[in-house]
């Protein structure tokens, strides 16, 4: 087991959390190989992490030079080949099972036997997501939340089959990039998402039971409990479509009532009522631009 | 500052002892106030308020199918246990109330310096009904090993941005409360996301003992 993690790739990197993990390796001083299958993803990506970074100098917490290296240090690539060498590979591909399996089976035969991967899955097993990719001991749970760059938890998770050298050498990477882990099972949504997608589901029923129109729900939330922001805001940011996929991967699995796409919510998707990402969905936000 | 009248016949959980709003009390206000007691019909006020703690205000009023409604509401300021109130004040209407008793009560409340919401008169209000089953959930994935009660504090507060852990927010606010109310919205709604955790359900008997 390679312990010792300098190079890291990133397989997703044109998306929004693939990206933003690139940013925390390349910025923790790690050669960061950033892959995608479309360059216009990483060409994105790269725009974005040069205007990240640039910000970061402008508040102070990097230096302009460190804004240079950093940039260098990440690799845009479309390539799976330039991940030979890769000592972890932190995949953050679309969240479908057979896509997360069939890509480690690919990256099995290019990496090193040391390369650990990592998956970034915040719905699906582990342990199912390494099954029959030929190194299920060298595969872990690493759910970083979004926006990655900004957020320092991550939740860190064993498969079956994950050894402890594994676990314990991407637990210790996972610090040197200055984030902070958290240990939890290989059960659906971790921590993060079993508490989030059930209450979620929870708060539309309300407004569909007709308990209290989403504004006094959000505002009971925020003024009660001290919420950042409120359920149906939270709902809306996360995206309508997105909490149906979530509830799809989760009910099945779970066969937890709250975990089931409540009526509401399946109209309302159906309507287009999207949240913030169509102009409207518990609030109407097109008159903000 | 709207006025009100405070019978108080027993204990507040919204307004304890020393609390300023008891002391602003002013006889024959718009808005009647019944802490700790049963309200009195009187349609010589602007609204009739009766506080509420896991009940329904159709406990004290009585329901007609739908039709139930005057202008007696009821209200909850919410509390974690036995931390200080909140700011929030929970207004609870039922299908006919009165709109003018809605408005009487909100305006009063937020002339209080209250923040007030208006919900429907169902189990649990708006914040028991919502954190309920989380605190449920939250225990019993401590019970199966999910995670340990740190890890998924931490996971709150730094993952969404939580104030405090679900965890020690709900053994702060006192398990065998929690499984009080769980038990008593579970008693109305049926579903299984309010039965207390096994957590709870001990330390309710201990609490007992």
């Amino acid at each position: 087991m390679n312990a010792t993690i300098r190079k890291v790739a990133i397989c997703g990197a044109g998306g929004t959390m693939g990206a933003g993990i690139a940013l925390v390796a390349a910025r923790a001083g790690f050669q960061t190989v950033c892959h995608d299958v479309a360059r216009q993803g990483l060409d994105r990506s790269r725009d974005q992490a040069a205007m990240f970074f640039s910000k970061s100098v402008e508040r102070g917490r990097m230096t302009e030079e460190g804004r240079q290296e950093a940039l260098a240090r990440m690799l845009p690539t479309v390539d799976l080949g330039d991940l030979a060498d890769a000592d972890l590979v932190i995949e953050a591909v679309y969240e479908d099972l057979a896509t997360k399996q069939d890509l480690l089976r690919q990256l099995n035969g290019i990496c090193g036997e040391q390369t650990i991967f990592a998956s970034n899955t915040s719905t699906l097993s582990i342990t199912e997501i390494a099954s029959g990719c030929g190194r299920e001991d060298r595969v872990v749970g690493m759910h970083f939340c979004l926006p990655a760059q900004l957020m320092k938890l991550i939740e860190m998770s064993r498969g079956i089959n994950t050894s402890h050298e594994t676990f314990d050498a991407a637990w210790a990477w996972t610090l040197k990039a200055g984030q902070h882990p958290v240990e939890t099972q290989d059960k659906p949504g971790f921590i993060l998402n079993a508490l989030l997608v059930p209450f979620n589901n929870d708060v539309i029923r309300a407004v569909e039971a007709g308990l209290a129109s989403a504004a006094d729900i959000d505002k009971a939330i925020k003024t009660g409990l001290g919420y950042k922001m409120g359920p149906c805001e939270l709902i809306d940011l996360i995206g309508l479509d997105t909490q149906v996929r979530l509830c799809e991967a989760f009910y099945p699995i779970t066969l937890d009532p709250r975990a089931s796409a409540p009526p509401l919510l399946r109209r309302m998707v159906a309507a287009g009522h999207l949240g913030r990402k169509s102009g409207r969905g518990f609030y109407d936000y097109s008159r903000q631009g | 500052m709207r006025d009100y009248e405070i019978i108080q016949t027993g204990p507040s959980r919204s307004f304890p002892p020393g609390d300023e709003f008891l002391s602003r009390s002013v006889h024959g206000a718009e808005v009647l106030i019944h802490l700790g007691g049963e309200p009195c019909e009187d349609s010589s006020r602007a609204a009739v308020l009766v506080e509420l703690d896991a009940e329904c205000l159709g406990v004290h009023t009585g329901e007609q199918s739908g039709n139930e409604g005057s202008n007696v509401l009821g209200f909850s300021r919410y509390r974690n246990g036995l931390d200080a109130p909140t700011n929030l004040v929970e207004l609870v209407r039922q299908p006919k109330s009165s709109e003018e008793a809605i408005e009487a009560a909100r305006l009063m409340f937020e002339a209080a310096g209250f923040e007030v919401v208006v919900c429907a008169d169902q189990p649990g209000r708006i914040i028991d009904r919502l954190v309920r089953p989380k605190y449920n959930a939250a225990l019993r994935f401590l019970d199966e090993g999910l995670a340990t009660a740190e890890a998924m504090d931490m996971t709150c507060r730094m993952g969404l941005g939580y104030p405090d852990g679900l965890i020690e927010r709900v053994v702060r606010g006192d398990l065998a409360r929690h499984h009080d109310i769980s038990l008593a919205i579970h008693e109305m709604t049926g579903q299984a996301a309010y039965m207390p955790a096994r957590r709870a359900v001990v330390a309710k008997k201990r609490s007992e003992a």
